[in-house]
């Protein structure tokens, strides 16, 4: 008796080991074989010894808290059915970790396909104890892309790329449906929890959704169990070593979907659209893979598309909707898993010793072989439901529900014919796949010798053999009690009685075996000798490849069609764009502000004041001037620029923000002069000449822009108005006016809520500005200016023609340009200094703060160039502006950090007052020290995108030296 | 009066930059970003509405009364506005020069029409 921690460790156990594959050295094959086998064989007993709990039909649940405030939680859950599948993963796990020590090369590299083997059984036995919908669909998206990397392990083999690229996506859109699915069974149910769900079949069943949800959960399960028409990726997927085939397509990953369709089966079955769906999607899948599967040349593909009519016949037992046909879809799982996994073991045995898989050159491995040959010819007749073994036990009990009457439709009447058609092809392809390998003689030499495998290669087979025969002959007393529980925990109440008998006397599903038997015989030796040289694939078929279509699909949807697309919707062009965006949101303004009135009842009363109304009057004016002359005149525009920007500061200070006034002039400084340098790059604009039709349309162009403007600009204006004399909501400021000072121990609210209250915000937000600069650092390395910008300007040459102490070469500036102002410019450097300093330690209570201060100090740095110039200033530049910006961001998160070591969590800020000498009574937060890194920051990007910009000015008369140079050797 | 005129001023602001905005010229597109940066910013500062004096710096003394100062919040957002508005502008005057000087037009397409 164990808790129900067992199963989480059943899980944690296969990722964690997983992750230690992957560390073991490439050729440390002997540890990885052990380290899996280990946990395989761990998990195997931990799943034994959890039966004891849930043999009366119950289950065992662990929840694990994850987010409950969405109501969302780990649900580990085992009931008998989930316990089979358990048992079978963890099992044939093991059982192929053994094989694949003998079967992978020395050259493979081992610790990767460990690694994703485990990982893999991990994912697939979270599938199967998940109690929670999203939680399962999560384990099978991993399914999907852990057999994605498994199927390519041998990655330098293109069909393995694109057998697992294939896979990948039909399962991976499979699972896309499947989660659509199981939130609209949520959203239905009112709850993810397995338990709940199963209990709510009949309001699922009678719900309007119904039918979308079962078409997306039956759409998940057919792609992952390659029901028709998915099929085609699973034959595919054999480029895969054979282990992981004999895992994938025997116990895990192809059983998904089929453990998900029984899982679903007591809330989604039963009604007249399942039956038609899944039994056509069987019954097709059924047949057309037998068929297939004779035809197949390469013994795995033999196998993949008997694995694939296997799952069909699953699908069409649980179509029925009958529990006595669930019983016998439950049963068959457990027995195609065993005969299945040992068959695609003894391929590979096969394949390992010999060389080839190819039947036409096999033959005669009898005499070579013995021992092998027996275990596969056993297991073939499981596969073919030959009598006293596990594959004649659940296929009699097909037949037996196949005869049955489910529903009036042609497809219940026709099932009975397509099983024993279907069977009378297993029992071919299986006589095939044993007599064009096993006797006869090869046609011409193998490529290898053939001898009888390790002994530890062939214990797996064996044992999976043994078990087929043992359940084969006394079902009721090995599998009997285990496959009760897995009924029971599907069907519960519905339980039927069902009877595990060997011999139930001459019935008419005898005969249906008899005739199939004798039918698959006769076929065989018919096509005989057509087979021993036919091409691959079965005749007429061959020529409907469903990889060719998954490619021209693929093509289509992801080349074509988003060309397509992207000829008539997209463009490369800046202005359509914006002009859709800036209308987007135009028409969803004016959508949303439709309905209600735009102008409260009580409106709030305001004052007036004439100073307040000439100031935006001139503001207004500058931005309409800005708009105005942006295109010819630069310089006219930025001045207007600035001009609104400093009406929009004096706002800020009538209003009551002075924090926003100070950093609003100290960036609009800074944003100028910046702007200044880069003006020098631009071309010189004329007005364009247009031919009258040209006038025209660019006319028309404005308009329609103009129109634009000013209906954004109205509406602005009045949403702006609309919310302004509203009577404010109760919000948060409330909490923070108060806590300021007792929490965050700062007079000034809006400094104490950056730094302290939202400090995080402003840490993402200084890492923003420094990844600028940063950008803006190397971009500029790059810069290259355009051949009419190099060289000096216009101005510049006027000047030196009349200056005669200019230095020759193109100078910079006239001698003694400004020459008092510069020097109060540099005598202002300490000043400022002192000024940034001050507005930095004051900021917690008073206006300032560490980005204001940031600025300050980088503004007397731009003065230094104002006065004397870029070289001047680069000779004596002692800041290493990268350097503060790294230290800026170490300081703020150094800060965050430490409140973690005293148990708080990050950026958790502690206050108080310390007495300094002369200075007085400073504010000493830790949220100081974190304002402190916001000026380093802030300093330190503002003057490296000052000083790259300003560089240039330099290089170009570098560039334009050289080209002079260069120009005089040409001469 | 107050509200109607900063209402003006705000769709002025905004319109002169959306207009500049759908310009063909880099320099156009970055003057109307700013004046936009104006408009909106002063947009989200005026979502705590329109107070004079009553600047939200305690005198940290006592129990606070809330309504007696102008709210923070939107202030705080602005703050950040401005700055991050500065690095942006910096970043597209920054990219703008260097696709002047790679494509040798100023035009927004980097090509002329």
């Amino acid at each position: 008796m164990l808790g129900g921690a067992t199963l989480i460790w059943m899980i944690v156990l296969p990722f964690v080991a997983s992750a230690v594959a992957a560390l073991l050295p490439s050729n440390a094959r002997n540890a990885e074989a052990w380290l899996s086998g280990g946990v395989m064989l761990a998990i195997l007993i931990m799943v034994m010894m959890v039966y004891p709990d849930i043999a009366a039909g119950n289950a065992v649940r662990q929840g694990v808290s994850w987010v409950p405030e969405l109501g969302l939680e780990l649900v580990f859950r085992i009931d008998g059915f989930a316990w089979m599948f358990a048992m079978l993963i963890s099992g044939i796990g093991f059982l192929v970790v053994i094989y694949t020590r003998y079967y992978m090369s020395p050259e493979d590299p081992i610790p990767r396909f460990y690694m994703f083997f485990l990982a893999f059984a991990g994912s697939m036995l979270g599938v199967v104890l998940s109690g929670n919908l999203i939680q399962l669909v999560i384990f099978w998206e991993l399914t999907s892309i852990f057999s994605f990397l498994l199927i390519g392990y041998w990655y330098h083999n293109p069909s393995a790329r694109d057998g697992a690229r294939m896979s990948l996506t039909v399962t991976g859109i499979g699972g896309m449906a499947l989660l659509g699915g199981m939130l609209l069974i949520g959203h239905v149910v009112g709850s993810y929890d397995l338990d709940e769900v199963l209990a709510s079949g009949d309001l699922l069943r009678e719900h309007d959704l119904y039918r979308p949800i079962l078409i997306l959960v039956l759409l998940g399960a057919f792609t992952k169990s390659a029901q028709f028409p998915f099929q085609f990726w699973l034959p595919n997927a054999m480029a895969a070593p054979t282990p992981v085939s004999a895992f994938l397509h025997s116990a895990t990953m192809v059983k998904a979907g089929v453990f998900l369709m029984a899982r679903m089966w007591p809330v989604l079955a039963g009604t007249y659209e399942w039956f038609f769906i899944v039994g056509l999607a069987g019954m097709i899948t059924l047949v057309l893979g037998a068929f297939f599967s004779i035809f197949q040349q390469d013994i795995k593909g033999l196998l993949a598309y008997s694995t694939i009519s296997h799952l069909g016949l699953i699908t069409m037992l649980l179509s029925l909707g009958s529990p006595l046909g669930a019983v016998a879809a439950i049963f068959h799982m457990m027995n195609h898993a065993t005969f299945k996994a040992s068959l695609f073991m003894a391929a590979g045995i096969i394949d390992h010793e010999t060389g080839t898989r190819d039947m036409r050159r096999l033959g005669g491995l009898l005499s070579a072989m013995p021992i092998t040959a027996t275990l596969a010819m056993v297991a073939s007749a499981a596969m073919a439901g030959v009598p006293l073994l596990n594959g004649f036990l659940s296929k009699e009990m097909f037949f037996a529900e196949a005869i049955e009457h489910h529903a009036d439709s042609w497809l219940d009447t026709i099932a009975p014919y397509a099983a024993v058609v279907a069977s009378a092809f297993a029992v071919t392809y299986s006589i095939r796949f044993i007599h064009s390998v096993f006797f006869g003689a090869a046609p011409e030499p193998l490529p290898r010798e053939p001898h009888e495998p390790p002994f530890f290669m062939r214990l797996p087979v064996f044992l999976l053999v043994l078990i087929c025969l043992i359940v084969g002959i006394v079902p009721g007393r090995t599998v009997g009690p285990y496959l009760h529980s897995a009924v029971v925990s599907v069907l519960g109440d519905s339980t039927p009685y069902y009877s595990l008998a060997v011999w139930h006397g001459f019935t008419l599903p005898l005969m249906m075996s008899i005739v199939a038997l004798v039918a698959g015989a006769l076929m065989f030796l018919t096509i005989r000798s057509y087979l021993a040289t036919s091409e691959e694939g079965p005749p007429y078929f061959r020529r409907i490849n469903g990889q060719r279509i998954f490619e021209q699909v693929m093509v289509t949807v992801s080349w074509r069609w988003a060309r397509f697309l992207e000829g008539w919707l997209g463009t490369r062009r800046l202005q359509p764009q914006l002009r859709l965006m800036v209308a987007i949101a135009l028409i969803a303004a004016i959508l949303t502000l439709w309905r209600g009135p735009l102008l409260p009842e009580v409106r709030l009363a305001g004052s007036t004041d004439v100073v307040f109304t000439i100031l935006w009057v001139i503001g207004m004016a500058c931005a309409i001037g800005a708009a105005y002359q942006a295109k010819f005149h630069r310089l006219v525009a930025l001045m207007l620029m600035s001009g609104a920007g400093l009406i929009t500061c004096i706002t800020f200070v009538w209003l009551s923000a002075p924090d926003l006034a100070l950093t609003q002039l100290l960036v609009e400084v800074v944003t100028t002069v910046l702007i200044l340098l880069g003006l020098r790059w631009l071309p010189q604009r004329f007005a364009e000449v247009e031919t009258p039709v040209q006038a025209f349309w660019s006319r028309l162009r404005r308009y329609r822009d103009f129109a634009m403007a000013i209906a954004c600009g109205l509406g602005m204006a009045m949403i702006s108005y609309a919310v302004m004399v509203r009577q404010p909501p109760q919000t948060i400021a409330d909490y923070f006016v108060e806590n300021a000072y007792p929490l965050g121990g700062g007079t000034n609210v809006v400094n104490v809520i950056l730094v302290d209250f939202r400090g995080f915000d402003t840490f993402g937000e200084i890492t923003v500005l420094g990844i600028v600069a940063i950008t803006v650092f190397v971009l500029l390395r790059r810069f290259r200016p355009a051949p009419e910008s190099v060289g000096s300007t216009q101005q510049q040459r006027h000047q030196s023609a009349d200056d005669p102490a200019a230095m020759p070469g193109g100078g910079t500036i006239v001698a003694d340009y400004l020459y008092v102002p510069s020097v109060i410019m540099q005598w202002l450097f300490p000043v400022i200094v002192v000024l940034s300093a001050y507005l930095f330690l004051r900021g917690h209570d008073l206006p300032g703060g560490g980005f204001v201060a940031g600025i300050a100090l980088a503004s007397a740095f731009i003065l230094q160039y104002l006065a004397a110039g870029t070289r001047w200033v680069e000779e004596r530049l002692r800041v290493l502006p990268v350097k503060w910006i790294g230290w800026g961001l170490l300081i703020a998160a150094a800060t965050g950090i430490g409140s973690w070591a005293l148990g708080y969590p990050f950026l958790t800020s502690h206050a108080q007052y310390v007495e300094l000498p002369v200075i007085g009574k400073v504010p000493a937060a830790t949220a100081l020290f974190f304002d402190l890194g916001v000026f380093a920051l802030v300093l330190g990007a503002t003057v490296l995108m000052l000083i790259a910009l300003a560089h240039q000015s330099i290089r170009k008369l570098r560039a334009a030296k050289t080209a002079a140079l260069a120009e005089q050797e040409v001469q | 009066m107050t509200e109607l005129t900063l209402s003006l001023g705000i769709g002025v602001l905004v319109g002169s930059g959306v207009w500049l905005l759908l310009r063909p010229r880099t320099y156009q597109v970055i003057v109307g970003l700013s004046l936009i940066a104006y408009g909106v910013n002063l947009f989200i500062f005026s979502m705590g509405r329109l107070r004079s004096g009553v600047p939200p710096v305690l005198d940290g003394s006592g129990i606070v009364d809330p309504a007696a100062y102008t709210d923070p919040v939107p202030q705080a957002l602005v703050l950040t506005a401005i700055v991050i508005g500065f690095a942006t502008t910096a970043l597209f005057l920054v990219v703008l020069l260097v696709a002047r000087g790679l494509t040798g037009s100023d035009h927004v397409d980097g090509r002329e029409p």
